[in-house]
């Protein structure tokens, strides 16, 4: 019997997917490319973002949107020493819930330091857009540590 | 500028998957013999069915499969279906045929193109035959052959589907 080679191939299997937003990320992701982020306010009053269609606790559909800050807190955080090819960074960056001015739940995001050590639960951190934005989560480019006034 | 203010109403969100394949030593086996024009199955010792592809085991007996058996690319339609969708990235242009082909010799089928037939006079039990690639392009792979076309041989009734020898169909 003849002795098999061992064959190797690179493969790529794409799914090309095109997803529809609806109206509420539909409007979330029009409002991130006028550099704005906007939330909704459920039932009981929190501000949600990034916004939600149907209300967590009565699921009723939701529609009133709020503007919130481009600046919030860290609630936590995990520091990336080794970016992959599909990260937002070529270098270390941290994954972050960051809670904004005006919201009621943290939203996340990355977020650009020079090192783990000048991030902090609680630490201040803003957002950094895009040179051109699309409509798209990533017109936040990413978020960094806000200066101190 | 009216449409930089339209309200986003959809995104692309595709996802890619990189893999890195290694065919194994059954396929390895199977493709190395593709590569010189052969097509070849593995017999299991218990049931003596062939398996075209092989992939070093029988789904029934659960037993490894090292004998290798020389086929013929003279093949019986197990079944097809006709494609009318294009695909994304595919050279292909519909409508054409994807069947379920038996070659002989072997007890199961492997998907592959039928051409040179007429689409609406495909039908099961019917014979075909590999059109190889010029041997100067043949690799590792199955599309050495181009496709399969219709012979001039009376079909396969349907309970004998999968039951060739590799010195092919009388009728």
């Amino acid at each position: 019997m003849s002795q098999p080679e061992v064959l190797t191939q690179a493969f790529e299997l794409g799914f090309t997917y095109t997803r529809s937003t609806g109206p509420v990320v539909g409007r979330f992701l029009t409002e991130l490319r006028d550099r704005r982020i906007f939330g909704i306010k459920g039932s009981d009053g929190r501000v949600i973002v990034p916004p939600m269609e149907y209300d967590p606790v009565t699921a009723e559909e939701l529609s009133e949107f709020v503007e919130v800050g481009q600046q919030g807190e860290i609630v936590s955080f995990a520091w990336v020493k080794e970016p992959r090819a599909a990260h937002p960074f070529d270098r270390p960056f941290a994954w972050a819930m960051i809670k904004l001015d005006g919201a009621d739940v943290a939203m996340i995001h990355c977020v650009a330091a020079q090192s783990e050590g000048e991030l902090a639960t609680g630490a201040r951190v803003q957002a950094v857009w895009a040179d051109e934005t699309r409509g798209f989560i990533t017109d936040i480019r990413c978020f960094e540590l806000a200066q101190e006034n | 500028m009216s449409e930089e203010r339209e309200m986003i109403t959809g995104i692309e969100a595709p996802i890619y998957l990189q893999y890195k394949f290694t065919a194994g030593s059954a396929p390895a086996r199977f493709l190395s013999q593709v590569k010189k024009g052969v097509l070849t199955g593995q017999r299991c010792p218990g049931c003596q069915n062939v398996y075209c592809p092989p992939r070093g085991s029988c789904a029934a007996c659960g037993l490894p499969t090292e004998e290798e058996v020389v086929l013929s690319d003279k093949a019986t339609v197990q079944s097809f279906t006709i494609v009318a969708i294009p695909i994304p990235n595919n050279p292909i242009q519909p409508p054409y045929i994807i069947a379920n082909l038996v070659p002989d010799g072997s007890n199961i089928s492997f998907i592959h193109l039928m051409s040179e037939c007429v689409n609406e006079e495909v039908h099961i039990g019917q014979r075909v035959q590999a059109l190889w690639k010029p041997e100067e392009e043949w690799d590792y792979a199955m599309d050495n052959i181009r496709y399969f076309k219709p012979i001039d041989e009376p079909d396969v009734p349907v309970d004998r589907i999968g039951t060739m020898p590799v010195t092919g169909w009388e009728g």
